[in-house]
């Protein structure tokens, strides 16, 4: 599917951020902002709702918790159970460590897949680029556009806002 | 961003201390000494001693070879108990005071912005320290008329020949005699007192001038002050917790102790910016600065599990007799009187701050912080309870008198750190990231 964009490219953060406040108040709805670093308050300004991937953590370190705990005691208690340093073959807190380990494994790894995927950042994804200057030192702005929409009146707010030029690009793989 | 909200005037804003809230603090002292007075009462006429029998019988089993004639000194329980849980509450107090300097300290180091608003709290938290130094070497002394909380205070004990001859405490009669602690003692809490000082003045200094030369000298003195704290302030752990327990070592305890004290301290901050806040002060202190408070305390309640676990998983492990009579003691010594308090105690300062201030919302409402910050606080007194009990009272410890005690300190120290906050603007008018803090997002 073929998207047209309207693209605000801007020079500098601080003029970005409220131009972002004044365009969305201004009732155009912002598609992307792309920027070379992450700017700090863009979430807010963008009104993006908050990730929810910090509950898909709990989760996978409750698995790595639970799958270490799991397997310790199986391996140590039923297994193949030994004495060792005198100590009960279930000794939980010999547990602990392996277990505070494979919790915090289970996490960062399902965290940075998961967060890979919902990005699709994972192999072979072409992402497209609007303006490769974006990944240097401009900040762009992304504004989809349609036959309907006033052109020129995007174009004055955002250059009324600091926008250096307002570019359009077509993208297909939106 | 501090360009992203229009500018706003900061303005100097003043606590007024009223003599209802006076009044309140006078009341916990009251309440205390009535509860004191109670416990006093209920320990000299003997009520609540029945366990007495039995608690000695345990006490054989599990006293680390100081004999029944060594271990038991002079003063009555009652006496005993109220000097013991006078030492408790004042090392706890005094940590935690001192917290205020070396949190406001790694603030001014590390060019940290955000804690800009709450930094005259935590220059108020440290006001107690003068009082705590004095307070210290008074009861050290009243301690050492019937030796009830230093085993190796006792006369002779390291004079061979003498029958108090105790040949480990004799080896460490280079660090545990009697000027040299006390040398130690002065040392620490004067050079403690004097930072909190030099900052303070600074401060106020700044205030009044402006200008940020003030602001790199306070660097400076920070620099220097967390260098000598972070060297004496295991040392006073080691004097004044762990040498009750004068056999027994364990090279986690400096950080083991400083972890309670520096959690306490966050928690002390916290709540006492949102009563302050709930009270219609700081009025530009937002849900970001709380929201960062929180975090420290969930983070540093994290790190007080990790430091208590490693100091108990190694003893564990080793099994060694002369290591884990520590623990011996507190898991189901002396008929397990201090077994729920071991174990409440990792309930209390881990499980509940870990699973409460897990997600961003919790960390950001000031109920649940304050629910969070009260349960550290009784968590890490109940912790230095359970560093200090064991070894002084035996299996003769109760919560009456230690509960009264720990009221009279309370109200002292909220008396003497709404005093000086009083003294100056909760804001500090001119310090150089003041703007940065009052816009400082989350």
């Amino acid at each position: 599917m073929t998207k047209r964009f309207a693209l605000g490219i801007f020079d500098d953060e601080d003029v970005l951020l409220h131009a972002v406040e004044n365009v969305r108040e201004a009732g155009v709805k912002i598609y992307e902002v792309f920027t070379p670093f992450p700017i700090h308050g863009m979430d807010d300004a963008l009104g993006i709702e908050r990730s929810r991937l910090p509950i898909a953590a709990f989760f996978f370190g409750l698995t790595g918790l639970s799958f270490a705990l799991w397997m310790q005691i199986y391996m140590l208690g039923f297994d193949w159970p030994m004495i060792i340093g005198g100590k009960p073959h279930i000794a939980l807190p010999s547990f602990i460590p392996v277990s505070f380990e494979l919790t915090v494994l289970f996490c960062c790894h399902g965290m940075v897949i998961t967060f890979y995927t919902i990005s699709k950042l994972y192999p072979r994804w072409k992402t497209p680029v609007l303006d490769v200057r974006s990944t240097d030192d401009k900040f762009v702005v992304a504004i989809e556009v349609n036959e309907n929409t006033d052109m020129t009146k995007l174009t004055q707010l955002l250059r009324d806002n600091g926008a250096s030029e307002v570019n359009q690009k077509e993208m297909s793989k939106f | 961003m501090a360009t992203l909200t229009h500018h706003e005037s900061v303005t100097a804003e003043y606590l007024e201390v009223s003599p209802n809230a006076r009044k309140k603090f006078i009341m916990i002292i009251v309440a205390g000494v009535v509860v004191l007075a109670v416990g006093l009462l209920l320990s000299a006429l003997g009520i609540g001693a029945e366990h007495h029998e039995g608690a000695a019988a345990a006490h054989e089993a599990t006293s680390h070879g100081a004999g029944p004639a060594a271990g038991h000194h002079g003063s009555p329980a009652w006496l005993k108990r109220l000097i013991v849980s006078l030492w408790h509450n004042n090392v706890f107090f005094t940590g935690v005071s001192a917290i205020g300097t070396v949190f406001m300290a790694i603030q001014y180091v590390a060019y940290a912005g955000w804690s800009v608003l709450i930094k005259r709290i935590n220059e108020a938290l440290s006001a107690w320290l003068i009082p705590g130094l004095i307070l210290m070497i008074g009861i050290f002394a009243i301690s050492l008329i019937n030796h009830d909380i230093f085993h190796w205070t006792m006369p002779g004990i390291m004079d061979e020949g003498s029958e108090n001859y105790d040949h480990i405490i004799a080896g460490k009669a280079g660090f545990l005699n009697l000027p040299f602690y006390l040398i130690r003692m002065v040392l620490f809490l004067g050079l403690w007192a004097f930072f909190t000082k030099r900052l303070r003045d600074l401060s106020l200094a700044e205030d009044l001038n402006g200008g940020t030369e003030y602001f790199h000298k306070s660097i400076n003195v920070s620099a220097l002050f967390l260098v000598i704290y972070a060297v004496s302030s295991p040392i006073a752990a080691w004097d004044w917790v762990m040498s009750v327990d004068t056999h027994w070592f364990s090279t986690m305890f400096g950080w083991y102790v400083f972890a309670s004290w520096w959690v306490s301290g966050i928690a002390a901050v916290t709540l006492c910016t949102i009563l302050l806040k709930q009270a219609g002060y700081l009025r530009w202190v937002k849900e970001g600065h709380l929201h960062d408070l929180g975090k420290f305390m969930f983070g540093f309640s994290i790190f007080w599990t990790y430091v208590w676990f490693s100091q108990f998983m190694l003893i564990w492990y080793a099994n060694l007799p002369e290591e884990s009579v520590y623990f011996n003691q507190r898991l189901g010594g002396f008929d397990g009187r201090y077994t729920w308090m071991f174990f409440g105690n990792l309930v209390i300062n881990f499980v509940f701050p870990f699973l409460v201030l897990m997600t961003r919302d919790a960390k950001r409402q000031m109920i649940m912080l304050k629910i969070v910050s009260i349960a550290i606080l009784i968590g890490h007194w109940s912790d230095f309870y359970l560093m200090l009990m064991p070894g002084t009272m035996k299996a003769e410890n109760g919560f009456i008198i230690e509960i009264g005690t720990a009221l009279i300190f309370l109200g002292a120290f909220l008396l003497l750190m709404t005093k000086r906050l009083s003294q100056a603007s909760l804001v500090p008018v001119h310090h150089p990231f003041l703007d940065e803090s009052v816009h400082h997002t989350t």
